[in-house]
């Protein structure tokens, strides 16, 4: 350090970008020293697909015919239930306050704190479809269909997921009204989701599918931030 | 236009003036309705390939207008809640969504009516109904929040977030139910340049659709006045308003 006033002065004022940096650290290294608790929305996703052959028929055929809508679903539902961790524990020990007092735009911060989340929880997922893919039988021609639509798609969900979380954060019993507001939300990223998936097993052009992802996805990210910044500084109110 | 603003946002001033307007957008809806229904139900011809079973738009139409209408007054009324914390607005909110919920209700039960003899089903994944569907689920869940949340105040700022994160998502959830799948009748009603539905059918809709808007208001004004007095129950007015009567 070169002398105690700059030293204060980097202290004091980081840039935004820093913050940004810094917290996405924060919160993936606090994710790295919860492992065990990571592999739970995987663990979720993996049981929920590999019930359905159980209650529907273990034929190829009926299988294949479900296992994109049945791959999104798990997935919506996993993300759903792991959206907890977002916020959860932050607002417990009172981060969460210290965030909102920060003189960096809450937005962003909500941002990087929803990108690592992404980063821990869908991207196992992400990574791990393709074998679910292979219990359901899905369409050879649609693993790389559903690997891009999981990409485009789940960051919306987390997006949109924040929002409800960010409304429900401060109440004891959140989490069955959490799917109340959210699902309903996430029927356009299903639907395009799936019908994509379903689209490639069938030899169709899916550039459509993902062009709208991908619109979702950008709509995501430049308003559901700031949704989501407006209803924790209503809850944390 | 700021003082009438205030004005009219101040609690005292719109309980009187809503128990006045009452009594007229009760009777005007009731006269509507009346002569809605026999011009739909007695008047107008039956239809040449669905015969009399048509007529249930006569209720079914409006209501899916209003399930929509009651959303966006919801969202605007949301608006207001946020930019200026107007306590009359947080109540319309409240007020609106149980009756939006029931417009969505009735749109989604007689639609189902008259599904039955029309596409032989109760029930189809079709477009319009599946939006229709989900637009149920967000009253919901604009309700389940509002009851979940103890303070009023903090109640209102939460679901007007709500409201705003809804109205962005109705266009594009209806348009990718849509494209998911379409086996409703096109609109017959908007298509400005040649209306696809005859005169004497066109009118008594109309004047249904009017009906209704008028309904939800005498309706909104009645619950709004009860709401009022109760979130402001430790005010001096009110206590004269409870003498007085």
């Amino acid at each position: 350090m070169p002398s105690t006033d700059t030293s204060l002065r980097t202290v004091a004022e980081p840039s935004t970008l820093v913050a940004v940096r810094a917290l996405m650290r924060r919160d993936l290294t606090l994710a790295y020293r919860h492992r065990s608790e990571l592999l739970n929305p995987l663990l979720f996703f993996v049981i929920v697909v590999s019930l359905f052959p159980l209650g529907i028929s273990p034929e190829a055929k009926t299988l294949q015919m479900v296992a994109p809508g049945v791959i999104w679903v798990a997935a919506l539902l996993a993300n759903l239930l792991s959206l907890d961790l977002l916020f959860r524990t932050d607002f417990e020990d009172g981060t969460l306050e210290r965030f909102l007092l920060s003189p960096h735009p809450l937005p962003l911060l909500v941002l990087a704190k929803t990108a690592a989340h992404w980063i821990v929880v869908a991207l196992p997922m992400i990574v791990f479809a393709p074998v679910l893919g292979q219990l359901l039988f899905l369409q050879p021609g649609a693993y790389w269909t559903l690997l891009a639509t999981l990409a485009l798609g789940t960051p919306v969900l987390s997006l949109i997921g924040g929002i409800g979380m960010g409304l429900t954060v401060g109440l004891r019993r959140g989490g069955v009204l959490l799917s109340l507001l959210i699902l309903p939300l996430y029927v356009p990223v299903l639907i395009f989701g799936a019908t994509a998936v379903d689209a490639a097993g069938a030899g169709l052009d899916v550039s459509g599918h993902l062009s709208f992802l991908g619109a979702l996805l950008l709509l995501a990210i430049t308003l559901a931030p700031l949704a989501t910044s407006a209803a924790l500084r209503v809850s944390l109110s | 236009m700021w003082i009438w603003f205030h004005k009219f946002g101040s609690p005292r001033y719109f309980y009187d003036l809503a128990g006045r307007l009452i009594p007229w957008l009760g009777g005007a809806c009731a006269v509507l309705m009346a002569v809605g229904l026999y011009l739909g139900l007695f008047v107008a011809p039956s239809d040449y390939q669905q015969g009399e079973s048509y007529r249930i738009i006569y209720i079914h139409v409006p209501s899916a207008w209003m399930s929509m209408f009651v959303y966006v007054v919801m969202a605007s009324a949301g608006t207001v809640v946020l930019i200026w914390r107007v306590k009359l607005a947080e109540i319309i909110a409240s007020v609106s969504a149980p009756l939006g919920a029931s417009f969505t209700f009735l749109a989604l039960a007689t639609g189902s009516l008259w599904g039955k003899p029309m596409w032989g089903t109760w029930w189809v994944w079709d477009a319009r109904l599946t939006s229709e569907l989900i637009l149920l689920f967000l009253y919901f869940g604009f309700m389940a929040l509002e009851a979940a949340i103890e303070d009023k105040r903090t109640a209102a700022r939460a679901t007007a977030i709500l409201s705003l994160v809804g109205v962005i998502n109705i266009p594009i959830i209806h348009y990718s139910v849509y494209w998911w799948n379409t086996l409703h009748q096109g609109a017959t009603v908007t298509k400005m340049d040649t209306p696809s539905i005859h005169l004497s059918m066109l009118i008594p809709l109309l004047l249904m659709a009017a009906a209704f808007q008028l309904y939800y208001a005498t309706v909104l004004l009645m619950g709004a006045r009860t709401e009022l007095l109760s979130r402001e129950r430790r005010t001096r007015w009110v206590a004269e308003v409870i003498r007085n009567s």
